[in-house]
Parts: C-alpha cells; structure tokens; sequence
C-alpha cells in the first residue's frame, strides 16, 4: 500500500494517507524509505483486519494508533492537512563493502549470525582463498553481474555480482564444482526468502548431463538430507537469497507468519529423467535434451501425497487436488514405479495428457472456489475487471463446477529412487528455467 | 569439499569476505501539499481488495459521516489485485477528489 500512496502523493499530486496492520511497521518503514517517501503519511490499526466484525473494525477506528499511541483518525486527518516533509536524501549507500572486518574464527561466526547472514546452522567462513577456488569454477568475471532479486513485490531490488554469489555457496558448504548451477539459479531472480505471510517456499529440479557430473540424487531419498550436491545447492540458494535481496529478517524483511522448514533447502533435486517414462522437465521447457538447467519453483505450502495408483485412483487423485490450495498450481512428483503406472497401465503416454487430466479433474462449485481468501485476495479482483478465464468462472452458477487451476500452469516430475510408488503433489507456482551451462 | 579451519579463535585473525547484496538507487520525492481543510472535501477511500480491506474503509467512511459531515468520501477499489500498478484509478482520484485514504497492507 505504501507504493500505491507514494504513487499517487508524489505523481499525481493527490494528499494520500496509507493504512496499514501494526506488525507490518518495520515493514512499512522499509518500504516507504526504498520508495523515497520515507515520511510519507500513514497509520496503523491492529492486525488482523480479516475476520473482524463491522463493530470491531469502528472501534480501531475509533481507538489509537497501536504503534504511535494517538487517535487514529487524529493521524488520518493531521496526514492529509499538515505539512509533509521530503526524504532529506538517497538513504541507503548503493554498495557494500567488499571485506568484513578481520576478527577470529569465533568472533566471525558470530558476526555473521548478528548480522542475520545465515540460517542459524554452521557456515564455512568465506576465506580469499575459498570464494577464489569458487571462482575458478565458471568463467564469468567476478563483478559480472548475476541478477538482482527482492523478498517480494514493491520492496526494491538489490543487485549482486558473480564474487557476491560465490561468498553465499562458500558459506553453504558447496564444493566449487558445483558453482555454476548456483549461479543460474542466482541469475533467476526468484527468491528462495520470499517475505509473504503464507511462508512459501522455493523448489530446484535440476536436469541434464551437470546431474551426473557432480553427484546429485534423483533417486532414493532425492528431496532429502541423502547428497552433498543436493544439500549444500539447496542451502545456498537460501543462503544467497536472504543475503543478495537485502536481508530475511523476522519481522522486517520476512513476515512468514509461520515459518516453513522446506525454506532450508528449498526442497532440491535432480530429476529422474533415465527411469521416466516421460520427456524430462527441461526439454518441455524449451531446452536440448543435453543442455544441463534449473527450473525454480515457488509458492510450496500444501501438499498432499498417495502410494500407487488402484482401482478408484480417479477419486483418489481428485482428492488430492483438493487438497491443494487454488491459488497454487499442483506439481506431480512421482517415483517412477507410479509415473509408469500412469503411463503404460493408464495410457497417459505425455506428461501433457495427465496435465490435460489433472486440469479437467480439479474442479471446485464456484461459491466455494471464490469464498476462499487467497482467491479473494489475487482471483477475484482479477475477475472483477473481466480478465480470463477468472471473469468467466466468477459468472458460473454457485454450484456449478469450475477448474481450480489453469492446465498451462500444472507440472509433472519424475524422481525417487522406485524403493516403493510413493508420490506427492505440490502447490508451486514454476518460475522459470534457467541454464547451468552459461555459467560454465 | 572446503575444510573448515578449526582451532582459530585465539589470536589469529581472518579476512572473510560480506556475503550482502547492492542496494537499490532511491530517489528521493516530495510529498504532494497540503488541503488547508478537509471540509467540504472529497476523500476517496482506496480499497487495495486484500484480506477484507474494504471492511476497515467503510468504517472510516462511517466515522467521517458521524464527525465530520462535511466531507464526502468515496469508496473506489483497485482495478485488479494490490500488486499492480493502476494508473486509470489514479487519474481518476487526481480529477475527481481532493484526498485519498489507502488501506490495507504495507
């Protein structure tokens, strides 16, 4: 909301007062400071506003600003009549120093666990001579610039080089060979920290040849603690993320309500493209079979999971899918014994035609689809304003059936290590794919 | 693998490199003037249409009509969701009122 005050207070000459929920101050602060208003004129009622009753919601009204202590309305009316002042300058200097101060082992973990520079696990210090070995391993220069990245939307991107990404998988404990598939996952710009309230997470598919040539697991125990790639890539994506989009602090750039442990690692893994009965995720991307890649997904809070396929595998599946949040396209990962199930014994020959499956299945009455608050949220307005295929479904009956998906957004991997048919499937949105092989 | 160097915390001292980002370029903006008053004003109440927003504006539109009559509010919702930009909504608060009241979200 900051955004859309400042927007309108500074180009368009319209006094404007932002109204903001009191945990969001630090945020707020923040906000307001990037968009180069740092005083620009706002007030805050207690969280939260969802759920509250017409008189609850007069009596924040009519009650004081929990943040300053002063009547509300006082603030509102003092915010659009007395004068504002301006930023007084850029703030925030636009580098950071290259080197910390030399300190002791001790003293150094220590200053990176201060300065919130990690994930509260141990850290390999970014020696010279470490982040240098790192370096060695792609042929990007060191102040080749990567990318640049934000928690989320409106809160500015920071910027980082190829020596900036290389302290990050330092500190996760990356072998140097594995650098170049950080880097394209840093040259994403998708952030593995994102601040949202609903804790999302990030997930790394990893395809092509870079999978055998530095040991990453497709198979048993692929998304957990069972390879040093898989591990320590994940860790670092993580790592990079907070410390090159300018922080993941509670509170302030992070404002997960309830946290979510697949953030750790990002849930990272190759893809079991030799036991697929399917082209792998990269190629229906768009890239050769031999080109080596990242695909980034985010948005993983709900899930849901099965072991096989029987005789009401149908219901089953559709079962599943209500489980999955609408505003969170499913990702099916299957070990391959199910992903052959679908393929050879149900005649699903294409990930496409279960994609095209899964869509037509996932259905919801439209009164209950659009009463859920993230589709109020990111749907409805969307409807409202007559954008497809939203507008459309917002016109359907209560009870009649809608998709909760679009079919363009719903993905299928293979992976697991066929110790069993187990499978899952994943709310994440896919972000984008990204080449390894650039980084070489 | 890098080996960790244990056993340092003594005297030893290690230059280590800051694994922190550039920050952004920020410009800064002067803030809009004044009204002199709000009466006889027109405030728009800018519903951004994220968790039940609307419901706290018509609130400050209800205490406006009980304290302060003379100041028509007017509620008008974004255009889509509060991530995107909505220049026509903008243009039309700039022409038509003399106020506006943003809420809620940071």
């Amino acid at each position: 909301m900051s955004t859309h005050a400042i927007e309108l207070e500074t180009e368009y000459g319209v006094p404007t007062m932002a109204l903001h929920t009191d945990i969001f101050h630090n945020v707020v602060q923040s906000v307001r400071q990037v968009k180069g208003l740092a005083e620009a004129p706002h007030a805050f009622v207690p969280q939260p506003v969802m759920g509250k009753s017409a008189a609850q919601l007069r009596a924040y009204v009519d009650g004081d600003d929990p943040v300053t202590g002063r009547p509300f309305m006082q603030e509102i009316i003092e915010g659009l009549t007395q004068d504002q002042s301006a930023t007084s300058d850029g703030a925030l200097p636009r580098t950071t120093p290259r080197l910390c101060e030399p300190a002791n082992e001790e003293e150094l973990h220590q200053t990176f666990a201060d300065n919130h520079w990690t994930d509260y696990l141990p850290i390999i210090l970014p020696t010279e001579e470490r982040v240098a070995d790192m370096l060695a391993h792609t042929a990007g220069a060191a102040d080749t610039v990567v990318g640049r990245m934000q928690p989320t939307h409106n809160r500015g991107y920071w910027q980082y080089d190829v020596e900036k990404v290389a302290v990050n998988a330092v500190m996760a404990g990356c072998r140097p060979e594995y650098f170049p598939v950080v880097l394209a996952l840093a040259s994403s710009g998708v952030s593995a920290r994102g601040s949202t309230s609903s804790s999302a997470a990030a997930m790394v598919i990893i395809n092509g040849p870079v999978r055998a040539e530095i040991g990453l697991n497709s198979g048993i125990g692929a998304m957990g603690p069972y390879a040093h790639a898989n591990a320590t890539i994940g860790r670092a994506y993580g790592l990079l993320s907070q410390n090159l989009q300018g922080g993941s602090v509670a509170g302030t750039t992070f404002m997960g309500s309830q946290g979510n442990n697949y953030t750790y690692n990002s849930i990272t893994f190759a893809e079991n493209e030799e036991r697929s009965p399917w082209q792998p995720l990269h190629v229906q991307k768009g890239f050769a079979a031999e080109a080596s890649t990242v695909s980034v997904f985010y948005g993983l809070r709900s899930n849901s999971f099965c072991l096989g396929l029987r005789d009401y595998w149908r219901e089953h599946v559709r079962d599943m899918l209500l489980g999955i949040e609408p505003n969170t396209p499913p990702v099916f990962l299957l070990d391959p014994i199910t992903a052959r199930l679908f393929a050879e014994r149900e005649g699903f020959d294409t990930k496409e035609k279960l994609i095209h499956w899964a869509w037509q299945n996932a259905t919801m009455p439209s009164a209950r689809y659009f009463d859920l608050q993230l589709i109020q949220n990111y749907i409805y307005p969307r409807a409202t304003f007559g954008e497809e295929p939203f507008a459309a479904m917002l016109a359907a009956g209560d009870e009649e059936l809608i998709p909760m998906f679009r079919e363009a957004e719903i993905n299928i991997v293979t992976v697991g290590g066929e110790a069993n048919g187990y499978w899952h499937i994943h709310g994440a949105h896919y972000r984008g794919t990204f080449s390894v092989d650039d980084w070489r | 693998m890098n080996e960790i160097k244990r056993g340092t915390g003594g005297d030893t001292k290690l230059t280590v490199l800051n694994p922190v980002g550039y920050p952004p370029e920020i410009k800064a903006k002067t803030p809009a003037p004044r009204l002199d008053s709000l009466d006889g004003k027109i405030i728009y109440l800018v519903d951004c249409r994220f968790d039940d927003s609307i419901e706290l504006l018509k609130q400050v539109g209800a205490w406006f009509a009980d304290n302060m009559a003379g100041v028509e509010t007017r509620m008008i919702s974004l255009r889509s969701t509060y991530q995107i930009d909505d220049p026509e909504t903008w243009k039309e608060i700039a022409a038509n009122g003399d106020a506006a009241i943003v809420g809620v979200g940071h």
